[in-house]
């Protein structure tokens, strides 16, 4: 989802940590080093890397263009390549025909059909494009804090493994306990006291 | 600090209780709310609530939805014990309109849909709309941080159990 739709998903974060100066350096050359790989002509099922906001299908991270005031806007794509089962089913069916009458034997043991299945598949990665799902973000270096678009649990996920990997900060999620250690001001004694609180029973019944 | 899986789950009672502190306060105090964020205009209800109950036995959801839905199934859930669990919000600022759901457990943002802005229609506009988006995301997010901070505040605070939770449960009683 995309940060100029009409309606979003906001995710929260704050990144904790100091890159290498000069920053923009930094960024531009950890985003070129993380950017995305094209698998269409790959076997890979999967590749997940950086890629430009403006041209998500061309990422290009020479100069500043990532830098859109003070704050730093890029996207996370993830391609994914799904082969239906009922596919995956038909050709491994022919191919497993094919191989018993040239081998003249009736059946193939377990590990043999997984070998012709693994084959099968890795024939049919070449030939399926992948599907890119692009998930764009907002990183404000200067007050810490990163906002992605999107609320999905795999794509989060895949946010925080990559951003560690690239630049070596600590993105730490914004729910409930974080935003109310890192978020509230709190005091040493105040904090002491988050850690002890519970629920409480907040029904009509006085 | 505490692990981060252990603390979110063990604290997602902490954004429920926030949520329905919001409603008994957008209903009673809203010049609260004015203290906390002085562009805000008016904040409301909008289109959506869920509510549950853990306390029963079993896991009990309440959701209301639609444009004109009426609360009072919401009142009544809170008087069995439940708590909001996700709502939709209006926030107002002059004549600028925001919409929002936000979810108590994990206090995310979604179906977040800020005043309309200029289209684009060249590559140079389209800095502009994304600096433009940001002011306009901002301006929400800091009410939640802001608003969140504050409840947070006043939840480990005397006045919490001294004060508030009374005055919550009369508010129940009284509107269900």
């Amino acid at each position: 989802m995309g940060l100029l739709s009409q309606s979003v998903s906001i995710t929260r974060y704050r990144v904790q940590g100091q890159l290498e100066e000069p920053v923009l350096d930094t960024i531009a050359r950890a985003l070129k080093c993380h950017a995305i790989l094209d698998i269409d002509n790959d076997a890979a099922e999967k590749s997940c890397g950086w890629t430009s906001f403006e041209n998500p299908f061309a990422p290009e991270f020479e100069g500043s263009n990532h830098l859109f005031g003070s704050y730093m806007v890029f996207s996370l794509r993830v391609d994914k390549k799904s082969i239906p089962t009922k596919i995956l089913k038909k050709h491994f069916s022919v191919e497993e025909t094919k191989r018993l009458a040239a081998s003249g034997r009736q059946f193939f043991s377990r590990n043999e059909k997984k070998l012709v299945k693994e084959e099968v598949l890795h024939r049919l990665s070449l030939r399926i494009p992948a599907t890119p799902h692009i998930y764009d973000l907002i990183w404000n270096y200067e007050g810490g804090k990163l906002w992605f678009f999107s609320n999905l649990k795999a794509a989060n996920e895949e946010l925080e493994t990559l951003f560690a990997e690239s630049f070596k900060l600590s993105l730490i999620r914004m729910f409930p306990y974080t935003a109310a250690e890192m978020d509230s001001d709190l005091s040493d004694s105040e904090r002491d006291r988050l850690n002890q609180i519970s629920p409480v029973t907040i029904t009509g019944q006085t | 600090m505490l692990d981060v899986a252990i603390a979110y789950n063990r604290y997602r009672f902490l954004g429920n209780e926030f949520l329905t502190w919001v409603w008994y306060t957008l209903e009673n105090r809203s010049a609260q709310l004015v203290e906390i964020d002085a562009d805000l205009s008016a904040l409301e209800i909008g289109n959506r609530m869920v509510l549950e109950n853990r306390r029963s036995e079993g896991l009990e959801t309440i959701t209301i939805k639609g444009d004109d839905a009426g609360l009072e199934e919401g009142l009544l859930a809170l008087k069995k014990g439940a708590l909001v669990t996700e709502m939709n919000l209006i926030y107002r600022s002059g004549d600028n309109t925001w919409q929002f759901n936000i979810k108590g457990e994990s206090l995310n943002v979604s179906s977040f849909k800020t005043p309309e802005t200029a289209g684009t229609q060249t590559k140079e506009d389209i800095e502009g709309a994304v600096l433009e988006k940001i002011f306009l995301y901002e301006k929400v997010i800091l009410f939640i941080e802001g608003a969140f901070g504050h409840f947070v505040r006043l939840r480990i605070s005397d006045d919490w159990d001294k004060n508030i939770i009374t005055q919550m449960k009369q508010w129940i009683n009284k509107a269900s």
